[in-house]
């Protein structure tokens, strides 16, 4: 891996950083403003006393701005849209670049390329305007996706699950970290994805399954294997077999009894999910004695899983809204907020490690 | 190219432990199959040869995995989600494959133009649910 490091511009900007730390680090109440590149969706997103002013997504809505839609991955091209974002997210807001008091920046892990826009941007306004930056893990901004809307109780076990991650967190407090189990091969968006378009759904397609497995009536259930991790310790995931068994069952139908069949496989498919979650939930919990539990990422969009969680643990159970799972740069400014109110001050440096445990994250 | 056959998941890990002595850095392996026919638990096998802790998950959403080791870094790339070459190039492709590193590219197949000229390849084919037929250039 390529190694991009801004030291040089970390030692420029060190003197003005403390200057204003002092400064800031009581300061609760802070206007920041947030930006994430770090996958496909590009984001700017404005805080005010931890209040989403605006949070502006580059999704097919914002297509007409731009005129014309574009393939989905060429929503990679960040840097022509980061510009435009910025600005609309200021105009929402009714906030203007003097107000911003902290700029939070996705960081780390992520794409080289990606990445870099962002980074790029945050480093540009810093310059600019001497606001004070710092560098935010993506996963971090996931995980502080729950506590934009609710007051989350710690100790916390929380669940990110989405198409690049499927790993389960305790959370002591914010920036506290212990990993306590991931998937060992795919992430359970990859695996609504990757089924999805072995039955025809076009990719990406959680959402098709869900609506596919809400038509299936009745008790009928195939018995899709979920897959037991034994090699290594913790409460991880394996959704690898699962996949190629959803394929094998498929292959073995006539295009006519798939279609008949899809909602069979789609409610079984999710079933088997949602399964392989409880189970790993219901059991760090049992060992940790940790009740309180959130699910964030992508794949917490899906009705069906958030009623599987909270049919089994009640009412200590969160999730963020819909909008808030996807990647967004409101989760984003709420985690450099928290970690500049907690005393960091990481100036962004592009790292594509996932690890979040303090230790590394905080260097 | 030769004919290799593996009759289960740790079959095939196995023939990724052996790659694991035969690829030199800068050497790029093109991984060609269907989903589920091994293409990554190829690379697991791979890099637990490198190294027994390594967790290989699947590069299919990040486009790229990238495992620093002892003796050399591994890139694991997936063209699966792409729908062109430029994208590639837009998130840095050309930076990953200018290094020392061993690349493996699952769904290389789709873009020609960004394979680099002397590349190995794999073909994986499924004949039934356990049983694989590999082709390869490679010396194994």
């Amino acid at each position: 891996m390529q190694s991009f490091t801004f030291s040089r511009f970390a030692n420029r900007f060190k003197p003005s950083q403390k200057l204003f730390s002092n400064k800031l680090f009581t300061a609760v109440n802070m206007v920041v403003l947030g930006i994430e590149s770090s996958c496909d969706e590009t984001s700017i997103a404005i805080l005010d006393n931890g209040k989403i002013l605006s949070n502006k997504i580059y999704t097919q809505k914002e297509h007409t701005a731009f005129g014309g839609v574009v393939p989905e991955i060429a929503s990679r091209e960040h840097i022509k849209k980061i510009d435009r974002l910025y600005r609309n997210a200021l105009e929402e807001s009714g906030k203007t670049i003097s107000d911003i008091e902290l700029i939070a920046v996705t960081d780390r892990p992520g794409l080289a390329g990606a990445l870099l826009v962002g980074i790029s941007f945050a480093s540009g306004l810093h310059t600019a305007t001497g606001i004070p930056t710092i560098g935010v893990n993506h996963l971090e901004g996931h995980i502080a996706s729950v506590m934009l809307e609710n007051d989350v109780p710690f100790p916390l076990i929380t669940l990110v699950v989405s198409g690049g991650h499927s790993s389960i967190y305790r959370i002591n407090g914010f920036g506290e970290y212990e990993i306590l189990g991931q998937t060992i091969d795919d992430a359970a968006g990859e695996a609504f994805d990757k089924v999805g378009k072995m039955i025809g759904f076009q990719y990406p397609a959680g959402r098709s399954i869900e609506e596919c497995a809400k038509l299936h009536t009745g008790s009928e259930l195939i018995d899709f294997p979920i897959g037991k991790v034994r090699e290594h310790a913790g409460y991880n995931f394996s959704f690898s077999g699962l996949k190629t068994s959803v394929k094998y069952y498929a292959q073995k139908l006539s295009p006519e009894e798939l279609e008949i069949q899809k909602p069979l496989i789609c409610h079984s498919f999710q079933q088997a999910i949602i399964k392989a979650i409880l189970n790993n939930l219901k059991d760090a919990v049992r060992d940790t004695g940790i009740a309180n539990i959130a699910m964030v990422g992508g794949v917490a969009c899906n009705g069906t899983i958030r009623d599987a969680l909270k049919a089994t643990f009640g009412e200590s159970v969160w999730f963020p809204s819909p909008i808030l799972c996807t990647d967004n740069a409101a989760m984003i400014a709420k985690a450099g907020l928290e970690a500049w109110n907690s005393g960091d001050r990481r100036f962004p440096s592009m790292q594509p490690t996932a690890d979040i445990s303090r230790k590394e994250f905080r260097k | 190219m030769k004919r290799l056959e593996t009759f289960s998941r740790e079959e095939t890990q196995i023939l990724g432990r052996k790659l694991a002595h035969i690829l030199c850095p800068g050497d790029v392996v093109i991984l060609t199959g269907d989903l589920g026919s091994g293409k990554t638990e190829l690379v697991r096998g791979f890099m637990h040869e490198l190294d027994p802790n390594a967790i290989v998950r699947s590069p299919s959403f990040s486009l790229v995995n990238s495992y620093p080791t002892a003796r050399f870094t591994v890139n694991h790339f997936d063209f699966y989600r792409l729908s062109a070459a430029e994208e590639l190039f837009e998130v840095g492709y050309d930076e990953y494959l200018s290094t020392d590193a061993i690349c493996f590219i699952e769904w290389g197949e789709m873009f020609p133009e960004a394979i680099p000229g002397n590349c190995y390849r794999m073909i994986f084919t499924e004949a039934s649910e356990n049983h694989r037929v590999i082709e390869t250039d490679l010396p194994l």
